[in-house]
């Protein structure tokens, strides 16, 4: 598959003394959607912001193409095109939605590509088109998800970090996101990391999925692969393994611990 | 008749505390911070003008004098953000206050070493001046302040509603890490909101000394201006022009048809009166954010 579009090795972030993330290192190939699971507290919300380049690492190395880029103030990681859809939406909310989209767009210069970017949000998201004039605060948690994604594309990014796209949604309404997001990435063949909670939904619409547990990614592989591992079923897909006496066993371990 | 005169000087003052107030809350709405030093900006950017402007200095034209002025104050603001505030950051507010108010003093004795703390004139080509109408008598520095509030409150509207670098202060202000996630330079942004306060706050400066004359304890101008800001609501651009004007006006006609003294207690018996009837002042945006 070559060398891949964004490459993390041995990544390590601390929050003061804590260690949130400890030496994780993963691989986004162009084009694929590479999911992220775990837990709360598992360290992807940390891991996502110290890719975008919010946090510095302590330790390791993020590269796009090969060219190191953590360790540095955000707007140097969008401008080289990596752009997050943070967790919570957090969209501008006295802004009109039209004026958030055109936030998004702020490294860039092309006015022309900025307005075509701008009716192809509209075409994916077309409730944004009705709204957009009003205040982005007025939105309702979904459309304000849409918003955010939106303003993410606006960047064109060649990855798009997606953190909790399903947070507080419907689970409708969560499949309808994902629906774009995979709408998205196979259309406008836009790279995606996608953080997630909802192992389900997130490992139906992936290439390749990664678990992180404590700050540690302890398994990976083809979503297919993840779905069909017994593990993963047990632990974030919610079935029950049964034993032979028809009872769950209590003293289950997972394999990588 | 003599109402009306009244409140034009009153509308003039209330625009000078205005453009003070809306330096206050220019700050406060990007960058959480309080300026108290805002009033010795404005008192500073006087004085520069004076310097700039009058034939004993260096005697530049009177229109040049006030650009250079104004640009002189917005690097001091944007310095005072980029060397100063920046480094406080992670500090609680009241230490941001604490500084603030420091620097105005310094500012304050600095001004008067330089120019003394005798109250000095600019020679500005409006004063003086006056057009009669009917039996009114309207003087040009009377109108220049409130026509120069207008045209500068219009552009900054227009700044803010339709330039990118605007409406990135808005969405910093907004929402600041949504706006380090969109590859805004955040702290470039409230050095840059700095240096617009700073020179709003030389427009007010020249525009009090067009009026009357300096000196550096004018800069405690400031005390009533964030009076004010607080009337209009905190975090309200237009909110903070109200608060202005409706102290200006207050403070003449209290003097005239109540007592003397009364008028140095009118704006914050206001003031007062604005925090337990509205406690988010006049014209205030609270809204909460929705999970």
């Amino acid at each position: 598959m070559g060398e891949p579009l964004l490459k993390i090795e041995n990544l390590e972030s601390y929050y003061g003394p804590i260690m949130a993330i400890r030496g994780v290192s993963l691989e986004v190939h162009e084009g694929q959607i590479v999911t992220v699971l775990g837990a709360n507290g598992a360290g992807k919300t940390t891991l996502m912001k110290t890719i975008s380049g919010v946090m510095d690492p302590e330790k390791g190395t993020v590269k796009l193409s090969g060219e190191e880029i953590q360790g540095r103030d955000p707007d140097h990681s969008v401008r080289k095109g990596v752009v997050q859809v943070p967790e919570g939406r957090e969209i501008f909310p006295l802004m009109s939605v039209e004026d958030n989209l055109k936030m998004g767009a702020f490294t860039r210069t092309d006015r022309a590509g900025i307005a075509a970017d701008i009716d192809m949000v509209y075409r994916y998201f077309p409730i944004l088109k009705e709204r957009s004039t009003q205040d982005a605060g007025t939105l309702s948690g979904g459309q304000q998800q849409m918003l955010a994604i939106g303003r993410g594309l606006m960047a064109r990014p060649r990855v798009m970090l997606l953190d909790e796209p399903s947070l507080g949604l419907s689970p409708l309404l969560t499949k309808e996101i994902f629906a774009i997001i995979k709408r998205l990435n196979a259309e406008q063949k836009v790279t995606m990391l996608v953080v997630e909670q909802n192992a389900k939904i997130a490992l139906e619409a992936a290439h390749y999925g990664y678990v992180m547990e404590l700050g540690r990614i302890v398994m990976g592989g083809p979503a297919e692969k993840l779905r069909a591992s017994k593990d993963i079923q047990e632990f974030y897909l919610g079935q029950q393994g049964e034993s032979q006496r028809g009872q769950r066993r209590w003293k289950n371990r997972k394999t990588w611990r | 008749m003599d109402l009306l005169q009244l409140l034009i000087s009153g509308l003039a003052n209330g625009c000078v505390y205005g453009l003070i107030a809306l330096g206050f809350v220019l700050i406060y709405k990007a960058t959480e911070a309080v300026n108290f030093a805002q009033g010795d900006f404005m008192m500073l950017g006087a004085f520069l003008t004076l310097t700039f402007a009058n034939s004993n200095e260096l005697g530049l034209p009177f229109w040049l004098a006030c650009i250079l002025a104004v640009l002189v104050m917005g690097v001091v603001g944007y310095l005072v953000e980029a060397l100063l505030i920046r480094r406080m950051f992670g500090e609680s507010q009241i230490a941001i206050v604490i500084l603030t108010i420091s620097l105005g003093i310094v500012l304050r004795f600095v001004a008067g070493v330089i120019w003394g703390h005798e109250p000095q004139s600019l020679e500005s080509p409006l004063a003086g001046r006056e057009v009669r109408l009917g039996g009114l008598v309207l003087g040009f520095d009377d109108m220049t302040i409130i026509i120069v509030t207008i045209l500068l409150t219009a552009g900054l509207y227009l700044f803010f509603a339709k330039t990118k670098i605007g409406l990135a202060m808005q969405a910093a202000s907004q929402n600041q890490l949504a706006a380090y996630y969109m590859g805004i330079p955040v702290k470039r942004v409230h050095a840059l909101v700095w240096a617009l306060a700073g020179g709003v706050a030389a427009i007010a400066g020249i525009l009090f000394a067009a009026k009357g004359t300096i000196d550096p304890s004018t800069g405690l101008l400031g005390i009533k201006a964030s009076a004010a800001a607080i009337i209009g609501g905190f975090g309200s651009l237009p909110g903070a022009l109200l608060g202005g004007l409706i102290i200006g006006l207050v403070e003449p006609l209290s003097s005239r048809y109540v007592a003397a003294g009364v008028s140095q207690i009118m704006p914050y018996l206001i003031l007062l009166i604005v925090l337990i009837v509205r406690p988010h002042g006049l014209l205030s945006q609270v809204r909460a954010k929705k999970v």
